[in-house]
């Protein structure tokens, strides 16, 4: 029955099409750094009507925000702390997702890496900072990767859903960290659910003075830096993009599979973990529940966005965090509550995934007019009829 | 201290997890569906949002509750079909797509609660939907106070329930919606049309699922509240895997979500020696725990999580 119906293949209109859809596929690498930036323009587009429809200024809006995000130095440098944790966290997001590894547990790893560097900030006295800084951002990075090692093992070993799991570590690891701010850890005399400062040996230096950026911004450009040469300049990265691409033809190849999913969720975790710290030792400088609220969902974003590229993400990066620095400009000047800011960063990860629609239309198109014989149903109907007369599954 | 805590596992506990999983069921029910036809949705927990913020939205608008069941409806049944368009239409990635519409949900709900009932300002209360025991129904000694002196919402879950498994697994329909995601290249061979049962799914998913989310509005509270369905879409989907894909096995799954909440609720009360915060989390773990320790994947459907690439000429 399949066959019959793929008799009247190439009529004369599609050929146009086919051609477009060669050239879409032989350009495809300026179409993908191209998809990107249409995807914000479009989601800023979609939200401006948004505002529009709600009676206020769309161009007074954004200026707001902008201004908010990028005005002053101070504003320049609140965006960039902002961002430091969404390249982080995207960071290590969008390299488990080149071998093919959805990490959606940045939310945990956060927590717990900050959990982690609290406690090595706040409980290992009497070191000098150059020891004890480095020893509690690696903590956080523990932290972090452990968190993440947990459902990266199950994965890798039994295919459990690592969404799943993920998510459920997530809940857990916010739980966790709301209780220790509650009891164990809590400052005295307990009025508020928060640890005590860190250590001054384990604070991050500001990078700006005057401002709020601190080093933990260096860190975020030091393992884009790195992620990038191992990425795509040395043998791990290759193993990992041919996971990505086809684990069965990765395995022939000698790839050890289970080894590099551990590994992503490891490297995934444990830079969500180093974010959280970096956070923790560079800005909040104590322990709260939620620190970093959604950061984790929206890195993931920031890796899409980037086209888990690490340059890619480092930008996508700043693009959040200015949207989240510029929130309270914009819900000062024009009363639109800050919330919408999460809802455009939501839109843009959509836009993200329709940019596809891009490379997809002219192939979709070819086939649809390629498809629109008379034959075709004919065919249907038989198919339909076939249907009923089998009684199988 | 023990005798106090066997003590909780009484009728009021049971009531009270069924009445906490209802929600969880409904969600389940149609990600039941989605899943079975081979769409992974992570936006369930948007769909939940949706439900609970329109559902609110639509009874302050008419006054009348019911008509705020029939928005949230409306509601999930659009974000069902926005979703499909992206996972179906355009193929797009399915884990990513979920994300985006549950950062989506959770921003424009509460954008909008404060849109429409100002920013600083407390939330509009509508009439909730009271709990209504079912006559002669409920007065069977013990199951009479578990499953039917519950809110009429509840009975909706039950005979959606009962009617999503029979047509699974009885009909016509049902057998297609298994066809298309074990396989959708020999379902389209014989005809099936893979995308409208896909979209169909997705929109049936919607609607269900914001039921589930009407539910926390307008009956376990009157109001609307910022991430009111607080993860009970992830439960849910945690409920299809681990109940098998069928309906019926992912409503015991949402019963377990239920009951580790209700003894969650009830530990607390009691004053039980535990953090509240652990507590809290009982759920999770508990999901956690049955998820690594009896997951397999066989008995998924076989194109779960894989786009249908429509072949050439066929439809």
């Amino acid at each position: 029955m399949p066959n019959e119906v793929q008799e009247n293949e190439a009529g004369s209109r599609n050929i146009d099409l086919e051609h477009l859809d060669l050239l879409v596929r032989r350009y495809g690498r300026i179409i993908s750094a191209v998809a990107p930036v249409t995807a914000v323009i479009t989601a800023l587009l979609l939200i401006g009507v948004l505002i529009f429809s709600l009676g206020k200024s769309p161009f007074e809006a954004y200026k707001a925000l902008f201004v908010g995000a990028f005005g002053t130095l101070y504003d320049t440098a609140t965006s960039l702390t902002r961002a430091t944790p969404l390249i982080l966290v995207g960071l290590g997001a969008a390299f488990a997702i080149r071998g093919s590894v959805f990490n959606i547990g940045g939310e945990g790893q956060i927590a717990i890496g900050g959990l982690a560097a609290t406690l090595v900030g706040i409980y290992l006295p009497n070191l000098p900072g150059y020891i004890h800084l480095p020893l509690t951002l690696l903590a956080g990075f523990i932290g972090g990767g452990i968190w993440g090692a947990i459902p990266g093992y199950f994965y890798a070993k039994r295919g459990t859903n690592l969404i799943i799991t993920t998510i459920m570590m997530n809940e857990i690891a916010l739980g966790i960290v709301q209780m220790m701010v509650k009891g164990p850890i809590q400052e005295p005399p307990g009025n508020y659910p928060q640890s005590p400062q860190v250590l001054p040996t384990a604070v991050l230096p500001l990078i700006i003075p005057g401002t709020v950026l601190h080093a933990g911004f260096l860190l975020a450009i030091l393992f884009a830096i790195i992620l990038y040469v191992v990425l795509f300049h040395s043998p791990l990265g290759y193993e990992v993009r041919a996971v990505g691409e086809n684990a069965i033809a990765a395995r022939h190849a000698g790839i050890n599979i289970f080894a590099t999913r551990v590994l992503l969720m490891v490297i995934a975790g444990g830079l969500a973990g180093l974010a959280g710290a970096s956070e923790i030792l560079g800005s909040q400088l104590r322990l709260r529940p939620a620190f970093l609220p959604n950061y984790g969902y929206e890195a993931l974003a920031v890796a899409m966005l980037g086209q888990t590229n690490p340059l890619g993400v480092f930008i996508a990066g700043i693009l959040f965090g200015a949207l989240k620095a510029g929130a309270g400009s914009m819900q000062r000047a024009t009363n639109l509550p800050m919330n919408l800011i999460t809802v455009v960063s939501g839109v843009i990860i959509l836009f993200v995934v329709l940019a596809k629609i891009m490379t997809r239309l002219p192939r979709y198109l070819a086939k649809r007019s390629a498809g629109g014989g008379s034959g075709d149903f004919l065919s249907r109907l038989l198919a339909s009829k076939s249907l009923k007369g089998t009684p199988h599954a | 201290m023990l005798e106090s805590i066997l003590s909780l596992f009484n009728l009021d506990f049971l009531y009270a997890a069924v009445r906490m999983a209802i929600p969880i069921i409904l969600a389940a029910t149609g990600e039941v569906f989605l899943q079975r036809s081979g769409i992974f949705n992570i936006g369930i927990e948007a769909m939940m949002i949706f439900g609970a913020f329109f559902g609110v939205l639509g009874a302050a608008l008419t006054g009348n509750s019911w008509l705020g069941v029939l928005f949230a409806m409306l509601a999930g049944s659009l974000t069902g079909l926005a979703f499909g368009f992206v996972v179906i239409t355009v193929q797009g990635d399915q884990t990513i797509t979920g994300t985006a519409f549950s950062i989506i949900g959770l921003g424009l709900t509460s954008f909008l609660v404060r849109v429409i009932w100002g920013i600083r300002k407390l939330p509009v209360m509508v009439t909730p939907i009271e709990r209504w025991p079912v006559p002669v129904l409920s007065e069977i000694p013990y199951l009479g106070r578990i499953f039917f002196d519950q809110s009429p919402l509840a009975y909706i879950a039950y005979v959606l329930l009962i009617l999503a498994t029979i047509v699974m697994f009885k009909t016509t329909w049902g057998l297609k919606v298994r066809a298309v995601g074990e396989n959708p290249k020999s379902a389209a061979s014989i005809g099936i049309n893979v995308i409208r049962v896909r979209y169909l799914c997705a929109i049936f998913s919607g609607s269900v699922a914001g039921i589930g989310g009407a539910i926390l509005s307008l009956s376990e509270l009157n109001m609307f509240v910022d991430n009111m369905s607080g993860g009970r879409g992830y439960l849910a989907m945690a409920s299809v895997i681990l109940g098998r894909w069928h309906p019926l096995g992912a409503a015991l799954g949402g019963l377990v979500f239920g009951a580790g909440n209700a003894l969650q609720m009830r530990l607390q009360a009691i004053g039980v020696p535990i953090p509240n915060n652990l507590l809290l989390i009982l759920p999770y773990v508990l999901a956690l725990l049955i998820m690594v320790s009896v997951y397999s994947r066989s008995g998924a459907p076989a194109a779960l999580g894989v786009p249908y690439e429509k072949e050439t000429t066929i439809e």
